[in-house]
């Protein structure tokens, strides 16, 4: 398995996680995961793949599952989307408290209701205080390489957290592109099998995920929060080890594009990144000075490089699929919290609704007539007139 | 009896006295021995066993969501398999309500894919973690917090769900029903459970004197007693077929005797009473 292939995001994810060799997967099927649980079956089968597909009957069991799995000590993954995440949120702080290192993949989808089986983020933005690392690709390759990556950041003696890989529901999941697939040899030189000490032993027996009362509960929750702290240095490690086998660079917990000298900056995760850089490109060749910078994690949060990246533009907008209702987007509100930079947020591609690059265009034209406020893409109404 | 296993794997928890359901978990893990891996979800015997750093599990041990006790159960077993670990079981404690109620799914479908787990009820019939609510295995007439007997309620109006039953119909390699008045026939059980490859489901009857208003001493013979007076028959379920493992018949004096010393019971009339006798006689011959 290596070379170029033309690849949907959920395909050359399952070939990543394949390539990380987990021991257990159980997952439950959700649209538009199948493909991915779809592909390790068939993985499984012809024997590509030396793993215990475990079919459980929903997604809180899905997660349950890989707890214990994981708990016994080896590499674990799952995948869902949507309300199967909801449904699993239970076991989510379950596992990050425990910490439990195991990987899952989440196609971003809509929230019910209204029912809509299409893209947006509010499923995994709602969890962000989940304890989970959450990374957002851009597109397939992308998505690949965290497959790989994920496994080595969580299962980081430093780290040991879960990690949750979101691509962009059908947007990503289902178009396709040409990806190149890692060498197996090279995958395994980069991610050794799982070892840990803290899994159940039968010569040390263990009790775990056990209750700890007013006395120790904020020790062990200061832990996990210092854990998540320390994911972005072996983000750093792991990307460095991975441009030095595969050649490929990423940037850590951002992306920054073109936002050195920019004036006006779009804020966004996920895949319609690059419609955002289209759209600067065209701006820039008017003599507009836009940049894009790209949330690549949301756990930890960048709010370091955030606030660096816009310090000195007039105006900056975030973009982002999901609203918190009453509030604004989580990513506005926490993008907010870290830079003086006048901020607005576009709440925008909510249950799959396209996001042309007119919008983007229309976003960058707001922030140079210094329009603020949190907006919805294709609303004409100010929310403050419509709530009135 | 005398075979088992000297050694204790659980001790030093804060169970109250008289608690049947630390005495179902003792048993079972001194049946199973040093390579058991126990899962329990919330509840009575993980919040007793499992308060940092006080930890009362000498094998290892962790607790599971309410609703997960069998899917954390069949992980642990494809982790501990994948890691090349043979000889151990994974055995599940979880009440009443964390199997009949929150539970059902999970254990459900861990047995639909005959995962080799085996998992204990212990059936103490009511929340009796948080104080004294009706489960699904709250027997009919009992007086629980939520179902308080009155002039409108009279206490819980509902059999109990026929978790036995439930879980024989998915055609699971071994079931069994215990008690723990009768800890010969429940080591046999656990023993025989242990043995089977599969998902084996035992459903031991495990009295809370909190719950039920009786007296810390009594567990045992209120366990022995619900049996001897044909309330809870003690069953097997093996290769497709149902047995009877200690058959009593239904007897109208010591259901009456049974249902009078225990204060649950206690604001019962006579017609109520009549309705016990009835349902335990008919479930008998259903036998």
């Amino acid at each position: 398995m290596s070379g170029r292939e033309f690849l949907s995001g959920n395909d050359a994810f399952a070939i990543g996680v394949c390539l990380a060799r987990p021991r257990v997967i159980s997952a439950y099927p959700i649209t538009p995961q199948t493909v991915v649980v779809e592909r390790l079956s068939e993985m499984a089968e012809n024997g590509s793949l030396d793993v215990d597909f475990i079919h459980v009957e929903s997604e809180h069991s899905a997660l349950s599952c890989a707890i214990g799995a994981s708990a016994a000590g080896v590499r674990t993954f799952t995948a869902t989307s949507s309300q199967g995440l909801l449904y699993m949120a239970e076991c989510l702080p379950y596992a990050s408290g425990g910490r439990f290192p195991i990987v899952m993949m989440n196609a971003n989808r809509s929230i019910a209701l209204p029912w809509n089986i299409y893209g947006d983020q509010s499923d995994s933005l709602s969890q962000l205080a989940s304890g989970w690392i959450q990374a957002y690709a851009q597109d397939a390759q992308e998505a690949l390489d965290l497959a790989l990556m994920s496994f080595y950041i969580a299962e980081h003696p430093k780290v040991s957290t879960p990690y949750m890989v979101n691509l962009d529901g059908f947007h990503l999941t289902h178009t396709y592109e040409v990806v190149d697939i890692p060498d197996d040899s090279l995958a395994d030189e980069f991610l050794p099998p799982y070892r840990t000490d803290a899994g159940i032993d039968f010569n040390a027996p263990k009790n775990m995920a056990f209750s700890a009362g007013p006395g120790h509960n904020a020790a062990f929750k200061y832990r996990q929060h210092a854990a998540m702290l320390r994911v972005r240095d072996v983000v750093t490690e792991a990307e460095a080890r991975f441009a030095g086998i595969f050649g490929r660079r990423y940037s850590g917990l951002t992306e920054a594009y073109m936002t050195g000298d920019a004036d006006y900056i779009i804020v966004t995760l996920g895949a319609v990144s690059g419609l955002c850089r289209d759209a600067a490109d065209a701006l820039r060749a008017r003599g507009v000075k836009a940049g894009v910078l790209r949330i690549r994690y949301m756990r930890p949060f960048p709010g370091d490089e955030i606030a660096r990246e816009l310090r000195g533009a007039k105006a900056a907008a975030v973009l982002e699929k999901d609203i918190s209702v009453g509030n604004a987007g989580a990513v506005f509100t926490e993008t907010a919290g870290v830079t003086d930079t006048p901020l607005s947020n576009y709440i925008g591609g909510l249950g799959g609704e396209d996001i042309a690059e007119a919008d983007i265009l229309e976003i960058f034209d707001d922030l140079r007539a210094g329009r603020g406020g949190v907006r919805f893409l294709g609303i004409k109404e100010r929310i403050d007139e419509e709530s009135r | 009896m005398k075979n088992l296993d000297k050694n204790e794997y659980f001790f030093g928890h804060k169970a109250c006295a008289g608690c049947g359901g630390a005495l179902a978990v003792r048993i079972a893990l001194k049946t199973l021995g040093e390579r058991a891996v126990a899962v329990l979800p919330a509840g009575c015997m993980s919040a007793v066993g499992f308060n940092f750093p006080q930890l009362a599990f000498a094998n290892n041990a962790i607790i599971s969501t309410f609703a997960g006790t069998a899917s954390m159960l069949t992980g642990i077993v494809s982790g501990l398999r994948a890691r090349g670990e043979t000889g151990f079981t994974a055995v599940g404690f979880a009440g009443d309500g964390g199997t009949a109620d929150i539970g059902i799914q999970a254990l459900s479908g861990a047995i639909d894919r005959n995962d080799d787990i085996l998992y204990i009820c212990y059936d103490n019939e009511a929340y009796m973690n948080t104080g004294v609510q009706k489960s699904s295995l709250t027997p009919f007439g009992a007086r629980t917090t939520t179902t308080p007997a009155g002039d409108r309620i009279r206490g819980n109006i509902r059999e109990k769900k026929r978790m036995f039953e439930i879980v024989a119909a998915h055609g699971i390699s071994y079931a069994a029903t215990a008690s723990v008045g009768y800890l010969r026939d429940y080591v046999e059980k656990i023993r025989k459970a242990a043995a089977v490859r599969g998902a084996k489901y035992i459903h031991v009857l495990a009295p809370c004197p909190t719950g039920w208003g009786t007296g810390a001493d009594e567990t045992v013979e209120l366990a022995a007693e619900a049996v001897d007076c044909g309330l809870f028959p003690l069953r097997e379920f093996s290769d497709g077929k149902f047995r009877v493992t200690i058959r009593r018949t239904p007897n109208a004096g010591a259901i009456r005797a049974h249902l009078a010393r225990q204060g649950r019971f206690r604001h019962l009339t006579e017609e109520d009473i009549e309705h016990v006798i009835s349902l335990t006689a008919a479930r008998s011959n259903h036998l």
